[in-house]
């Protein structure tokens, strides 16, 4: 029953690595930027949550309301001022960007807020550790039911979106190709600073559940970026759906390892990482519809 | 001007050939500090070495075979933690150290058939999630006892005087060992297929340049020379702590020289690596604040100024100190307005 358990819980918190990778997931696959400051941003999200719970006595999920179009605008901003003239020099030139700002925003909250661990879960009652007790062994933890639910919320709402909209088909076609949406009317530059908002509103989201089911500190950016990057490629880059179930397999390998070995969680995760990798790899020597469902759409 | 015009190819100028002769003697110099230089120049010197070689391997990497990695912590780490296994295994702490990174780069050889199927962004943080599992392999090793580290006990058998010249010769040849490999391979015939890469990498394919191998061969040369840092800061700081070594910090570092310096060329490397030094110097102190600069200062550059103040220089005044391409002379009746264009250097970067 301890594997039950093992796996029930691997499958939650794979819920929570997929709402943390839908936003590095959604940029991504439609905008082919890989965000190393998303770690970083995520955190920010969630001091700024912290921020106006513990000055102003803000209830976090009101702080929400404040929170997720802060971190629009910042999308806007960031578009506009960073990824639009990085993605002009080349596809090196975001990465190397994104990284320096991901520096510049941790050692700015440090700066800020100092080195002590950060919680929103005395803000929000009995939420970070309610559960029902399915047996004896298993049980279902609020916030990882809830999480999980967002999750399917979010990349379901965003898939959709991208697919049924006429802007979602708009973000689509400009990631396709920038340069000719132009002549079909579209505003490339408009619609990719929109899809940069609403990845950020989804990076505050993330930030809030963060917050709320443990403690983060300035530097806590890294380790979230690496779970959502791994989300991302283990589930297939450009596949939102790809995402969650890249999730739920990092969780459940990070869960099982846990359970194998003290130091077993981490190793777990990474290792499956890399087996992922090495899978696509020999599937796409031998071509087949199995790679193309590993490698996901790209 | 009707009859075609002539050029003729050149290398060496008079400013590239007196620059390497001035390295040269610059190496040679320094080679005899210990005898005029205090310990803790010694020591300050050592680490400008050490940081030559992290941004010359980086911008190798990233400059030249376009590969930008967040992960090259991975093999600094490993560089130092082997040199810590080996010399605990009897064997004599300089050939341990030696040894250390030649091995970081045996063991950068396998990988690289994982690591080098990823594209750009993917291949960054795909290095950065290596040296995460490096890290935590290296925890289990009972002799590091986890995050509490060792530390290179077997140095103590050298009086102190002995250690820091030792220690600083190594720095010294390794640096030198590293400039000079790099150097004769990209003016080598695999070093135009390695320039033609950065420029384009699928026309250099085409034009029949091995991209896979050769890209494998420039990552295990950065392996090597990131393992070899970390083998050397080890013996200047004797504490192996694998936090320390395995922090991404050290890829800040890498990218922040390389990238001020002059992404893609020689050059800037090494001016990058000095300007580094001097900031450290400077504003170490300051904390927080330094690397909030020195993230701002990488920003800054990567979007105005992407390929570093060398490139600019390079750029604007046509000046090749340490030269790895050919120039094109064109000759005119006027030969004093002779122009020059460098052939590789100045295209555009691929898109």
């Amino acid at each position: 029953m301890i594997w039950i358990n093992q796996i029930v819980q691997g499958v939650l918190l794979g819920g929570y690595y997929a709402l943390i990778a839908c936003g590095l997931s959604f940029l991504f696959s439609v905008m082919r930027i890989v965000n190393l400051a998303h770690g970083s941003l995520t955190v920010l999200a969630a001091y700024a949550l912290f921020w106006l719970a513990d000055r102003f006595g803000v209830s976090p999920y009101l702080g929400l309301l404040a929170v997720l179009p802060a971190m629009a605008v910042l999308g806007w901003l960031l578009q506009k001022t960073i990824l639009e003239r990085s993605t002009r020099s080349g596809q090196l030139v975001p990465v190397l960007s994104t990284f320096g700002l991901a520096i510049v925003i941790d050692n700015l909250l440090f700066q800020a807020f100092g080195a002590d661990t950060r919680s929103l879960a005395p803000f929000v009652g009995s939420l970070s550790y309610d559960s029902w007790d399915l047996s004896d062994d298993v049980s279902l933890g609020r916030l990882a039911l809830i999480t999980f639910l967002t999750a399917i919320a979010m990349l379901g709402g965003l898939q959709l979106f991208l697919v049924r909209t006429p802007l979602g088909r708009a973000i689509r076609a400009t990631a396709e190709d920038p340069d000719t949406v132009g002549l079909v009317g579209i505003n490339a530059g408009r619609v990719n600073a929109i899809a940069m908002s609403i990845a950020m509103a989804t990076v505050g989201v993330a930030g809030f559940f963060m917050a709320i089911r443990a403690t983060f500190a300035p530097y806590a950016g890294a380790a979230q970026l690496l779970f959502a990057f791994e989300s991302t490629v283990i589930g297939g880059v450009g596949s939102l759906w790809g995402t969650l179930i890249g999730g739920i397999v990092l969780g459940v390998a990070q869960s099982l390892g846990a359970q194998l070995h003290p130091q077993g969680f981490l190793i777990a995760g990474h290792l499956t990482f890399l087996a992922v990798l090495l899978a696509r790899l020999t599937l796409t020597a031998r071509g087949g519809r199995l790679s193309a469902w590993i490698g996901g759409a790209r | 001007m009707s009859a075609p015009p002539s050029f003729e190819v050149e290398r060496w100028t008079t400013a590239s050939l007196s620059s390497v002769v001035a390295v040269a003697l610059m190496i040679a110099v320094l080679a005899l500090g210990p005898s005029y230089l205090s310990d803790n120049a010694i020591d300050k010197l050592t680490t400008l070495f050490v940081y030559v070689v992290l941004a010359t391997m980086w911008n190798a990497l990233a400059g030249y075979a376009g590969l930008v990695s967040i992960g090259q912590q991975a093999f600094f780490g490993l560089g130092a933690y082997f040199a810590v296994r080996l010399a605990d295994g009897a064997i004599p702490v300089y050939v341990a150290l030696a040894s250390a990174a030649a091995l970081t780069a045996i063991v950068s050889w396998p990988l690289s058939y994982f690591m080098l199927r990823l594209r750009d962004g993917e291949f960054a943080i795909g290095m950065w999630v290596v040296a995460e599992l490096f890290h935590l392999l290296v925890n289990l090793d009972p002799l590091i006892q986890g995050e509490t580290g060792t530390s290179l006990v077997e140095l103590n058998s050298y009086g102190a005087a002995a250690r820091h010249a030792y220690t600083y010769w190594m720095a010294l040849g390794g640096m030198s060992f590293s400039l000079l490999l790099l150097f004769a391979l990209l003016r080598s015939r695999t070093g135009a297929g390695i320039q033609a890469i950065r420029d384009n990498e699928e026309a250099a394919s085409s034009v029949g340049v091995a991209v896979a191998q050769t890209k494998r061969l420039i990552f295990v040369l950065a392996a090597l020379g990131a393992g070899l840092a970390g083998a050397l800061w080890l013996a200047n700081a004797i504490t192996f702590q694998p936090k320390t070594y395995f922090s991404p910090q050290w890829t800040a570092y890498m990218i922040f020289m390389a990238l001020v310096g002059g992404l893609g060329t020689f050059e800037g490397a090494l001016i990058g690596a000095v300007i580094f030094f001097a900031i450290e110097a400077l504003f170490g102190a300051a904390g927080v604040w330094y690397l909030i600069g020195l993230g701002a200062t990488a920003l800054g550059f990567a979007l105005f100024l992407p390929r570093g103040l060398w490139g600019w220089v390079e750029a604007r005044f046509g000046l090749s100190l340490l030269p790895v391409g050919y120039r094109l002379r064109l000759k005119r009746a006027s030969s004093s307005l002779a122009e020059t264009s460098r052939l590789g250097a100045q295209q555009p970067r691929r898109k």
